[in-house]
């Protein structure tokens, strides 16, 4: 059993999805020349960008990724590193859980 | 800007000693997006593939969630593409070293483009890095640990079995923690990120189980910043 066709179809459509994503904003924006407030705008986009991508997930995932999110941000205050926070953060949360389940 | 963009094996290099903590905290993620597989009715060849090509853990997540016998074609594909629009903002901020590459140096840079080495890489920028080589070899090893984590989670299938919601899923969420801490630039930052939290939260109730709050988010926040910096000039 190797892979059904269309799974195999599946994954190759997957993989045209996310590699257009990788290129497709390079290749645009090589063509299109961004106009110096779309320029200012992107220079907010990145900090934006993790923002948006963290604050949903922190407040949906109840009290233990609210914990473990404050651990792993202390952690890497007090120690700079980016290896601390993913396991204080992550004890934290899995504490968490156990106690509160 | 005396020195010009360049590809070295050096570059390579310091994009490697750079991986490990990216490595440590995609295992979790591998290993769990393996079994997820495994207990979907993927088979071994058919999630390797998928994590060899696709190489974007959440994306794949969301699609083997998604995954049914036959399979929606285009549900997964759509998944896949709106888990990673992201990309579309992130890929342009790399323009000082990707402009310099042609070919496969390229098409490989772009290829091996993940959240955490693109935030790695846009830090080297600002800090005046010059050698492009850096973002395919800090990728490369966060490329092979996907692919082995996942055939290592799709075997052990059933023996570790995380449900939904498990504290595991969390390490990932802590390294964009840790990312997005050094990323505050001072108080002019306040404004863009409060709206583009709000925002981000807001489409992440209105559409359950896409990535769309990310890409609106994002954009709300700078758009913000943006015409606050305009209408302080004017």
């Amino acid at each position: 059993m190797h892979g059904d066709p269309l799974n195999l179809l599946a994954i190759l459509v997957m993989a045209l999805g996310a590699y257009g994503c990788r290129a497709g904003g390079y290749w645009l924006f090589n063509r299109v020349n961004p106009s110096p407030a779309v320029r200012a705008l992107l220079a907010y986009v990145p900090g934006c960008l993790f923002v948006s991508y963290v604050t949903p997930a922190v407040i949906n995932g109840g009290p233990k990724a609210w914990v473990g999110a404050a651990v792993a941000a202390v952690t890497m205050k007090l120690t700079g590193s980016l290896v601390w926070p993913i396991f204080t953060g992550t004890a934290a949360a899995w504490l968490t859980w156990l106690l509160m389940s | 800007m005396s020195i010009a963009t360049r590809f070295t094996w050096a570059g390579i290099r310091r994009g490697l000693r750079a991986s490990p903590a990216l490595v440590v905290a995609g295992l979790p993620f591998g290993v769990v997006t393996g079994l997820a597989a495994q207990s979907q009715g993927l088979t071994l060849a058919e999630a390797t593939l998928m994590s060899m090509f696709v190489f974007a853990g959440s994306a794949q997540l969301l699609a083997i969630g998604a995954w049914t016998a036959p399979v929606s074609v285009l549900s997964v594909g759509l998944a896949s593409f709106s888990v990673n629009l992201r990309f579309l903002l992130m890929g342009p901020l790399l323009a000082p070293w990707l402009d310099h590459l042609r070919g496969w140096r390229r098409g490989l840079s772009l290829f091996l483009l993940v959240d955490h080495n693109w935030a790695l890489s846009l830090r080297e920028i600002k800090a005046g890095e010059r050698d492009a080589a850096y973002l395919i070899g800090s990728g490369a090893p966060l490329w092979i640990t996907w692919v082995a984590c996942t055939i290592a989670g799709h075997l052990l299938g059933s023996v570790v079995a995380a449900p939904p919601g498990h504290p595991v899923y969390f390490a990932g969420l802590t390294v964009f923690i840790a990312l997005l801490l050094p990323m505050w630039r001072g108080l002019g930052d306040l404004l863009p990120w409060a709206v583009a939290g709000a925002v981000a939260f807001s489409v992440s109730r209105l559409l359950p189980g896409s990535s769309w709050h990310i890409v609106v988010g994002a954009l709300a926040g700078g758009l913000a910043g943006g015409l606050r910096d305009r209408w302080r000039r004017s």
